[in-house]
């Protein structure tokens, strides 16, 4: 027993070298720094889902300059510390490039190690590629020349959401619930001036913060929003803090409209659907399925064709990705040195509309169409529901690219 | 004001009868075996996974029978072959091989079901307003959550103080070799009732399930509180845990409605310059935003001031 356990590790170790230098040569690495178990994993498993059917499809056509995309994953747990052991073991296996996006704490840890790293390993330069923290200030006060957002940042999508609320009159008396963390916070005081600004005509009527993930019971915070006689709520709330608050107001009856950041989000639609709020709930993002674009319909199509079981994805990461091997072909290098120079300012067509989009040069934050959407039963030429629940994202609203551009104080150091 | 006290009573004792259904199998394993089960909340999940499943093919109802059951076996099964081996290493094993029990079960479920939550829905039998109170809907399936709860309360003090099968537990309990030496498997007795306790969890699993979001972190999102109502209403005292369920249900649910915060109640006085500074940290906190955290810091005051709980017999 004792022998063939020696001789099978002694095989696995010759094979393992065997094989590392073989891959090592001609793939482009991307290293994959998301959760893959724990509370976030759910998140984390689409990334890498969608990163690996990207890859295939990259690699069926002949790959990137010639060499083959290679995904490698690494569990961070959500935790920053974790995050940067993480990347660490990735830059030691030979990764340049870093997709990571789930926590704005870890995105801010992530991308204050690359920068340090960096500049005491010149030849072994690293990029973040960051496609969901949202924080506005990592492309703000802690922008770094390294790091790259995909994901419009809060206060874009404030600044979208409340232009949209503004110019509908039929809202005129606004509850504001967010999570008590950092992220809950600014988006609730960038949406309060937003909201109080001058020529306003919409009245704030409840500003809670509810503790993050720890709420079973959101009936009380329902019964208040209905004593406040708001005929609307706006909330960054995410994962259960929004499910059970929908499902809450539903099972009470409570009849407002819900604008929120994350109702897209793995579990939300079912809740919607579960509480009966058709064409209660919108939402901001990049797009959605039923945008009226052939072409993206048609890759949504192959994708869920692919990942039956788990039919979501982020545009952003496809954007995010297609920017990424088109700048290390234009450089003619997969050398970050090299490529983020043309990844700096691209213009790019966007994945879900076809629209164009930039990379703002300034503060390296992506700026796209941004749609406000949401749930109901589906029309004509809307063929993707969600979840299986026969309920889809409808456009409601688009903002165009030009409207959606904040002004960034980051001051850029360059190498 | 009536109002927002009417509706405020009404959804405190309803999230406190939810509170107790899923602490009561908790209370009975604590209270008849001296374990502290960690594993009570993964229970509680499997009932609902099981519950979803066999709605998906046979409907709600034979759902809400057949998963209790079928997690009680899993309950005996594992209180036969797992605790009572650790059983003689002391109460610390017990913990850690309960605490250890909770990542299989998660891993398992994960497996199986997949990270995602699923679509588990309330029965359309009960899927309509019971009644209407100053225009807030009160669900149907809510008060046949809050009537499951008040029936298990009764039946199990009944069992327990009434009947011959709840002697021989209380007695296996303190005096084990006594009841062995009278007759009874002792054995038996505790895998029956780690057995129930299992089952109880999941009988608020699938009740819980389609009124809350089944997925495959329930679990860990529920443990904390339900230690707090054991503790609060005394280790091991169902009555206990009957009060402090409700009373921790009225206490959040009556502080969500509260907007005052220190500056509210202080900010007209003299002394507001000074205790703006002094406490700038909750100077403007509400309390409705720590609301949640107050059955915690109920849990503290009763280990300071009455470490037996509000009904319990015992110090420990």
């Amino acid at each position: 027993m004792k022998k063939a356990f020696t001789t099978a590790a002694l095989a696995l170790s010759v094979l393992g070298f065997a094989a590392m230098p073989a891959s090592a040569a001609d793939t482009l690495k991307i290293g994959y720094v998301d959760p893959l178990s724990g509370g976030g994993a759910a998140a984390g498993q689409i990334g890498l889902n969608q990163l690996n059917y990207i890859a295939e499809q990259v690699n069926a056509k002949g790959g990137v300059m010639g060499k083959q995309v290679e995904i490698i994953p690494y569990d961070n747990k959500l935790d920053p510390q974790v995050s940067l052991v993480q990347v660490q073991k990735a830059i030691d296996q030979g990764v340049h490039i870093v997709v990571q996006g789930n926590g704005s704490s870890v995105a801010a840890a992530v991308s204050d190690f690359i920068k340090k790293f960096n500049s005491r390993n010149h030849g072994k330069e690293v990029v973040q590629i960051n496609h969901a923290a949202i924080d506005p200030s990592l492309t703000n006060d802690k922008c770094s020349y390294w790091h790259f957002a995909f994901d419009a940042n809060v206060n874009i999508k404030v600044e979208a959401m409340t232009n949209f609320m503004k110019a509908n009159d039929a809202i005129k008396k606004v509850y504001l619930i967010d999570q008590d963390y950092s992220f809950g916070h600014s988006v609730a005081k960038a949406a309060e001036a937003k909201l109080k600004a001058e020529g306003s005509s919409i009245e704030l009527v409840g500003n809670e913060f509810v503790p993050l993930q720890k709420v079973t019971d959101f009936s009380p915070y329902v019964a208040k929003i209905k004593a406040s006689g708001a005929d609307s709520v706006l909330t960054a709330n995410w994962g259960n803090d929004l499910q059970l608050l929908i499902k809450a107001a539903g099972d009470a009856g409570l009849d407002v409209n819900w604008y929120t950041f994350y109702a897209g989000l793995a579990g939300t639609p079912t809740a919607i659907k579960q509480a009966g709020l058709a064409d209660k709930v919108f939402q901001i993002t990049e797009g959605v399925n039923n945008i009226d674009y052939q072409p993206m319909q048609d890759a949504v199509k192959a994708y869920i064709a692919k990942y039956p079981d788990s039919p979501i994805y982020y545009p952003r990461l496809f954007n995010a990705m297609g920017m990424v091997f088109k700048a290390v072909e234009e450089a003619g290098s997969d050398d970050p040195v090299k490529f983020v120079p043309k990844l700096e300012g691209m213009k790019y067509v966007d994945f879900i509309d076809g629209k164009e989009g930039f990379m703002r040069a300034d503060d390296h934050q992506y700026f796209q169409t941004m749609y406000i959407s949401g749930l109901g039963p589906l029309g004509e030429k809307q063929p993707f529901d969600e979840e299986g629940t026969g309920w889809g994202w409808k456009v409601a609203s688009s903002v165009a690219v030009e409207d959606t551009i904040v002004p960034t104080t980051c001051q850029m150091e360059r190498p | 004001m009536l109002e927002i006290v009417l509706i405020s009573t009404l959804n405190g004792i309803l999230y406190g009868m939810l509170l107790f259904l899923m602490a009561s199998g908790l209370t009975v394993i604590f209270s008849m075996m001296g374990v502290l089960n960690f594993a009570h909340a993964s229970f509680y999940m499997l009932g609902a996974f099981f519950g979803f499943e066999i709605s998906r093919h046979v409907g709600f109802w034979p759902g809400l029978v057949v998963a209790p059951f079928a997690v009680a076996l899993i309950g005996m099964a594992v209180e036969r072959y797992g605790l009572r081996q650790v059983h003689k290493h002391g109460h610390v094993a017990e913990l850690l091989f309960t605490f250890g029990l909770t990542f299989v079960i998660q891993e398992v479920v994960q497996m199986i079901w997949g990270k995602l939550p699923v679509d588990y829905r309330v029965p359309p039998s009960l899927d309509f307003p019971a009644f209407t109170i100053f225009a807030t809907n009160y669900p149907a399936f809510k008060m046949f959550e809050l009537l499951t709860s008040i029936a298990i309360f009764a039946a199990l003090l009944l069992i327990v103080k009434r009947t011959r099968v709840g002697l021989v537990v209380q007695a296996a309990l303190s005096h084990p070799e006594m009841v062995g030496m009278l007759g009874h498997n002792v054995g038996r007795v505790f895998m029956l009732v780690f057995g129930v306790g299992a089952g109880l969890a999941a009988v608020a699993g699938v009740i819980a399930g389609p009124a809350l979001v089944t997925q495959a972190n329930m679990a860990a999102s529920l443990g904390p509180i339900l230690f707090v109502i054991v503790v609060v209403g005394g280790l091991g005292s169902l009555s206990g845990a009957f009060v402090a369920s409700l009373l921790i249900g009225l206490v959040q649910t009556f502080a969500v409605a509260i907007n005052l915060s220190m500056s509210d109640i202080f900010g007209g006085t003299p002394l507001a310059g000074v205790m703006s500074v002094w406490f700038s940290d909750i100077w403007s906190v509400t309390v409705a935003q720590i609301a949640p955290i107050l059955p915690y810091l109920l849990l503290v005051m009763i280990l300071i001031f009455r470490p037996r709980g509000l009904m319990g017999n015992r110090e420990s």
